[in-house]
């Protein structure tokens, strides 16, 4: 048995070794084989690296990416300039009845559910969604970082926090809202029994519109959390220890630690996260969907509870004439986001430690 | 400020359940206003002592005090000391200017003291013109001298250095050494400087700890224990080149060498012991009267004013230093003789040296 096992063993090592010795003599031939062609291509004068200026090898390299781009990306950047400057544009037949350049912005600004509300109704597509970045991003950034210093600073149960935090990011986010709209329930729903606020509507019928935003925004930033959490989580775990020891050895309290080392020593993973926040509360679609509808506008309400996707979505679906409108608004949200982004880019010079 | 250790140990116990145990029942007193070295080869518990001093570790048993305050269970923030890390671990994101002033942001310092302060601690550490750069900009040397001053500038009562020096170049090195040793003179503040390097421990402090595998093995001056070490760790741990030692017996009162009578030790009982006698400490006999030895030069080289000779001793290559003048390049034997107190004899078992008056 024992002699059965060893041969076993013997013939395994034997095998794995020969298996790591192949590889090896595959390794041995390309790399003699680069360097044939390297010497070759060398004395040919035909040597990438030395023959093509810089830009040139980018762009070769750059292709892949480049061209996908341009299918999913640049290409419909150009298309939705073309719709936007059609007027009476129909889809069916391909016609136009002629062009403008300002035309469809200001039939956009002027609508009364993108900008400006009308007097007697509230929130507008821009205002919800600038609403919801300007304080769900905030917000969740500074949670995540303080929930993420916190579950750094516990030992026991650290892997069962990480995993209750990171749930929310592998859950589907219509399903988590529909069980925020439950939370939020008037009849019933778990807050109003929890703090005994009786039938107090949220997002149903009688809410008022800074409730629906509410209940909007906590979802919004909630569902964010997740990721927010483990980006910092593993770069605070990736701050060398003996930087905190010196702050220790140097008498510094947790509030100076926190903000004097911990944030700048992770502040490029912060502006990532902002950036990249910044953008995706700016294309807010699902969130919207799954409380109030496709509409955007709860029951009974005389708002909307819209975003700025939504808005173009919903001319998109009316087709015709209306495609250069919702090019219009696209490129108007292009434009805020293109702005913002740089000038988080110029303000994050200073305060970024790379 | 008095530092004392009273019993101090610290155990490890890693996942598969097993102890290590890094220092082993420590004690020793260090008098107010010296510099001790910590000595003692790689992973012996040199900075696992300074961290437990430093509060950073808590130790497994044993006590810390500070004059005579018990300092064992005070967090490192309350016990004022001032650190410098093995690798300086200077805030990368700060200029040195802020660097320095970090620590006394967090004291009750007027601003205007404090950036004076800074000021003259980065002139005392000779970096006064680098206020602005971020460390990274730095070479090792001036990286080091930061967190020197770092350490410095809140007026610690108890500096601790963690091999400050082993990264920076042998020229550099002897500078910065008399730079700690001036400013630690200056400012008077008792210090605990770890080191692998028995030449730098040697000629910076005022006494030294001799550690091995967590424990204690000698703590006098340099002088002194490389003139009488405790045990034949010390003997072969200090000393460039390094101490000759193999095994040799006494016999009927006289040390025996190649079986010639060496040396007539009556106090020492008739054994075979290990033998420990440093290459320099050997000369050449000039006298008849001297207890000597012949030997069979094997070897001779000479290294400025002093000659090496090879030669036999006991089966054991042996390295002798001694006079140019006192061997020529011809000769094929020499007498050698040494001070009856610089020959070593140490317990076969034990490494303990054996006093022979
Ligand atoms: N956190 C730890 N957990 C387990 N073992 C440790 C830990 N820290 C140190 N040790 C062990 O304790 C022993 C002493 O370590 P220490 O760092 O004090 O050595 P050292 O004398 O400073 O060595 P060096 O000169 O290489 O810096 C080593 O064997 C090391 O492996
Ligand atoms: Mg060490």
């Amino acid at each position: 048995m024992a002699s059965l096992i060893k041969n076993i063993k013997s013939s395994f090592r034997k095998m794995t070794t020969s298996i790591k010795t192949f590889f090896w003599d595959l390794r041995r031939a390309s790399n003699a084989r680069k360097k044939k062609i390297g010497a070759y291509l060398d004395k040919k004068n035909l040597n990438l690296a030395t023959k093509f200026p810089g830009w040139a090898r980018a762009l070769v390299y750059l292709s892949p990416a480049l061209i996908v781009l341009s299918v999913f990306t640049f290409w419909p950047i150009i298309n939705s300039f073309r719709l936007m400057l059609y007027e009476g544009y129909n889809m069916s037949n391909n016609t136009i009845t002629g062009y403008t350049i300002f035309g469809n912005f200001i039939k956009v600004i002027n609508d009364e559910s993108f900008l400006f509300a009308a007097s007697h109704t509230e929130g507008t597509a821009v205002m919800n969604t600038l609403i919801i970045v300007f304080i769900s991003v905030p917000v969740s950034i500074f949670l995540s970082l303080f929930i993420s210093v916190a579950l750094n600073s516990i030992k026991p149960l650290k892997g069962f926090f990480q995993t209750i935090y990171f749930l929310p990011y592998v859950t589907n986010t219509i399903a988590i809202g529909l069980v925020i709209a439950y939370m939020f329930k008037a009849d019933g729903g778990l807050v109003n029994t929890l703090f005994g606020l009786g039938k107090y509507s949220w997002v149903e019928q009688g809410a008022e519109y800074w409730r629906s935003m509410f209940v909007l925004i906590f979802y919004a930033t909630w569902g964010t959390l997740a990721f927010k959490i483990m980006v910092f989580l593993t770069s605070i775990q990736g701050i060398d220890k003996q930087y905190y020891q010196a702050a220790a050895i140097d008498a510094t309290p947790r509030r100076r630690i926190f903000s004097r080392i911990t944030v700048p020593l992770i502040s490029p993973m912060i502006f990532y996260i902002l950036v990249t926040s910044v953008i995706g509360s700016f294309k807010i679609y699902n969130q919207i969907v799954a409380l109030f509808g496709v509409t955007g506008r709860p029951a009974g309400a005389n708002y909307t509870m819209q975003s700025i996707v939504m808005y173009i979505y919903q001319y998109i679906d009316g087709g015709g004439n209306n495609l250069s409108i919702a090019a219009a608004g696209s490129l108007i949200l292009f434009g805020i986001i293109l702005v913002l982004t740089l000038v988080q880019m110029q303000a994050s010079k200073k305060r970024v430690h790379y | 400020m008095e530092l004392r250790l009273e019993n101090l140990t610290k155990i490890f116990t890693n996942k598969t359940g097993t102890d290590l145990t890094a220092v082993d029942d420590l004690s020793i007193t260090i008098e107010s206003g010296t510099l001790v070295g910590l000595l003692g080869p790689s992973g012996c518990g040199k900075s696992t002592t300074l961290f437990m001093i430093a509060g950073l570790l808590k130790p497994t048993r044993g006590k810390i005090f500070f004059g005579e305050d018990d300092v064992t269970r005070l967090a490192p923030e309350k016990r004022g000391i001032g650190l410098v890390f093995q690798n300086y671990a200077l805030y990368p994101h700060m200029t040195v200017y802020k660097n320095i002033m970090f620590p006394l942001e967090n004291m009750d310092v007027p601003r205007d003291e404090a950036i004076q302060r800074v000021k003259d601690m980065a002139e005392l550490v000779g970096i006064g013109s680098m206020l602005d750069r971020k460390p990274a900009q730095l070479s090792g040397g001036q990286q080091q001298r930061v967190a020197i001053a770092r350490a410095l500038v809140k007026k610690p009562r108890v500096l601790l250095l963690d091999e400050p020096l082993s990264n920076l170049d042998a020229r550099l090195r002897l500078q910065m050494r008399e730079e700690i040793k001036r400013i630690q003179r200056e400012t008077g503040i008792t210090t605990v400087f770890v080191t692998h390097d028995q030449e730098e421990a040697m000629s910076i402090s005022d006494k030294m700890v001799v550690l091995d595998f967590g424990v204690q093995q000698q703590y006098s001056a340099p002088q002194e224990m490389y003139n009488t070490p405790a045990n034949l760790f010390v003997a072969k741990f200090l000393g460039n080149p390094p101490i000759n030692s193999f095994e040799a017996e006494v016999k009927g009162g006289f040390l025996m060498l190649n079986d010639q009578k060496f040396m007539k030790f009556k106090e020492v009982k008739d054994a075979s012991y290990i033998l420990g006698m440093r290459p320099e400490h050997f000369k050449v006999s000039e006298k008849d009267s001297e207890e000597k030895i012949k030997v069979d030069i094997k070897d001779i080289f000479h290294v400025g004013r002093d000659t090496m000779i090879h030669f036999e001793l006991n089966g054991q290559n042996i390295r002798a230093l001694v006079d140019s003048d006192s061997v020529g390049d011809k000769d094929k034997t020499v007498d050698l003789t040494c001070k009856r107190k610089r020959v070593y004899i140490f317990d076969k078992d034990t490494g303990k040296v054996i006093n022979h008056g």
